[in-house]
């Protein structure tokens, strides 16, 4: 698959010195989805920035569909379109104005037809000859995907598209999400809901610190994931794995034991573990499960970054 | 040249003047009754002619420009300052437009609506002067660039202000004295030798004297003069709004 955003040694250093970004490498294929995860302040707001030409870089550089975000920024910008994450908009223009406004800001001639097929998928039709200041939070937001969206982008960036937003519209705006890349349009978004990385997107990338800890392909990310552990507490504590028992992935945690196993196979070992601790004479008093989840990955990684420094 | 990006900002600006269009036109034809009835026929019938024209029709072409500048000056500036105040610059920050789309945009809009005002301010004068203009196509030049000019004046403000305080404080503070002292209200000559020397130093007395000249064919400064003045202004307001676009200053970080 192509690339169609390069992001090569791209640094940001604010004017106080501090450093948003520290050379990050990133690539971005054509047609996929990634999000990008990462705690507040980690940088991600400004990576887009940065990208779509609001902040400048101090040092790197970003190509879109193989034009340079500087030096040939009208043919890079012409596919962009960018969501950010205030609600910035006119408080006293009409949904179809700011609409209107965008598409033509862009370069685009007027078409009404587009905009209408727009502002559908997006439920803001009955909405168009509304004030903007007269609408909701949720709408807000929609009108503001609507005005990404009204210059037909082969990009579009999301910033935090779902911060503060109801879960029945999040679920509403990963369909949204889904049928835009069903067109071919290549979404990046930053989120820190973990469940919406999990949901909606096909490579996650973490950022924290203006870095790029990790970016990898979701499902090779849930595979690693897929372990799991079962914790067997026990009446009288043991201070070893009992040898009748050795054979199994088993290890002392406190009171009980450990047990590890893969939940992609079609054998987890659990029912003769248990048959076998039955017979080694060990008296359970509670079995729980548990699984690593992509936040504790993504918290982990992040706390071994903040360690690290 | 992203022609479609200019129209698009030009039709939005205009948008916002529409919704107050009763505001726009109202203001200005009440406040020019109001120096008319003071100016014109309170104090103005016991002032002589001056330079041959009735008081009253002589600070017709002040008065219009008065209202122009400031109008100009302060659509401009808030044409683009409120975009920075709302956040919706992100826009425009990220759209494939440069610096001089953007400023023929904001500062085409501002500028016809000063020469609406402007227009407007001439037709009310007509109702309580009798006025005759000499050179009506210069008159009209002079006016569309002094709208112009001061529209790009006010854009710079606009993205130099942080708050709104700011944004007042450049037209209330310079803009206004530099215009009641430009001759506005009177001739330059009516003034003690060593102010008409000072008062040559005010940008504005050039742009007020030609503008009069092409009411009744006197000025203070030779009509070149003025020319080359609004000129000159206009360069430099262009100069700096290129240096703020090629910097970032103010709207890129």
């Amino acid at each position: 698959m192509t690339n169609i955003v390069e992001v090569r040694g791209l640094t940001k250093r604010y004017d106080g010195g501090f450093e948003a970004l520290k050379s990050v490498d990133l690539d971005i294929k054509k047609g996929e989805i990634i999000a990008l995860l990462g705690p507040n302040g980690a940088g991600k707001t400004t990576l887009i920035s940065t990208i779509c030409g609001i902040t400048r870089a101090t040092d790197g550089t970003v190509s879109i569909g193989g034009h340079d975000n500087v030096t040939d920024f009208r043919a890079a910008r012409n596919l962009v379109g960018l969501v950010p994450q205030e609600l910035n908009l006119e408080p006293f223009e009409k949904v179809m104005n700011t609409v209107r406004f965008s598409r033509g800001l862009f370069g685009k001639a007027p078409d009404d037809a587009h905009l209408e097929k727009v502002l559908k998928s997006l439920s803001l039709w009955d909405k168009k000859d509304a004030k903007v200041m007269m609408l909701s939070g949720g709408m807000k937001r929609r009108v503001l995907i609507a005005k990404a969206l009204s210059h037909e982008p082969r990009v579009l960036f999301l910033d935090e598209p779902t911060a503060g937003v109801d879960v029945e519209l999040r679920k509403d705006m990963w369909d949204v999400v889904a049928k835009l890349k069903a067109d071919g349009v290549t979404i990046i978004l930053t989120t820190h809901y973990i469940e919406e990385a999990e949901a909606i997107a096909d490579r996650i990338g973490v950022i924290a610190k203006g870095e790029i800890l990790l970016v990898e392909n979701k499902d090779d990310l849930m595979t690693r994931m897929g372990q799991k552990t079962l914790k067997i507490e026990l009446a009288e504590p043991v201070n070893a794995v009992p040898a009748a028992l050795s054979e199994y992935d088993l290890t002392v945690d406190g009171e009980g034991l450990l047990y590890s196993y893969d939940t992609q196979t079609d054998r987890t070992g659990i029912t003769s573990l248990l048959a076998d601790l039955q017979k080694a004479g060990l008296k359970m008093t509670d079995l729980q499960t548990r699984q690593s989840s992509l936040e504790e990955i993504f918290v982990s990684l992040v706390a071994e970054k903040e360690g690290a420094e | 040249m992203n022609l479609q990006a200019i129209r698009s900002i030009y039709i939005f600006e205009m948008a916002r003047f529409f919704r107050t269009l009763m505001q726009s036109f109202i203001s200005p034809v009440i406040s020019t009754s109001l120096y008319f009835v003071v100016f014109g026929t309170a104090i103005g019938s016991r002032i002589q002619e001056v330079e041959g024209v009735g008081y009253g029709a002589f600070i017709v072409p002040g008065l219009i420009m008065l209202s122009v500048m400031t109008q100009a000056t302060s659509n401009a500036s808030f044409g683009i300052y409120f975009p920075k105040f709302i956040g919706t610059i992100y826009e425009l920050l990220s759209a494939p437009v440069n610096f001089l789309e953007i400023t023929i945009g904001y500062v085409g809009a501002a500028a016809t609506k000063a020469l609406f005002i402007g227009l407007v301010i001439l037709a009310t004068s007509f109702l309580f002067v009798d006025l005759h203009i000499a050179h009506p196509i210069a008159m009209l030049a002079f006016l569309v660039l002094t709208c112009l000019s001061f529209s790009l004046l006010g854009f710079i403000i606009g993205i130099w202000a942080g708050n709104f305080e700011q944004l007042q404080l450049i037209p209330l503070l310079i803009i206004t004295p530099l215009v009641f002292l430009g001759g506005s209200f009177y001739s330059v000559s009516m003034l003690p030798p060593i102010w008409q020397t000072i008062t040559m130093f005010n940008p504005v007395v050039y742009l007020i004297s030609g503008f009069r000249w092409a009411f009744f064919d006197t000025a203070d400064v030779p009509i070149g003069l003025s020319l080359f003045a609004i000129g000159l202004f206009t360069a430099i307001c262009v100069g700096v709004i290129a240096w703020i676009f090629r910097t970032g200053w103010r709207i890129r970080q």
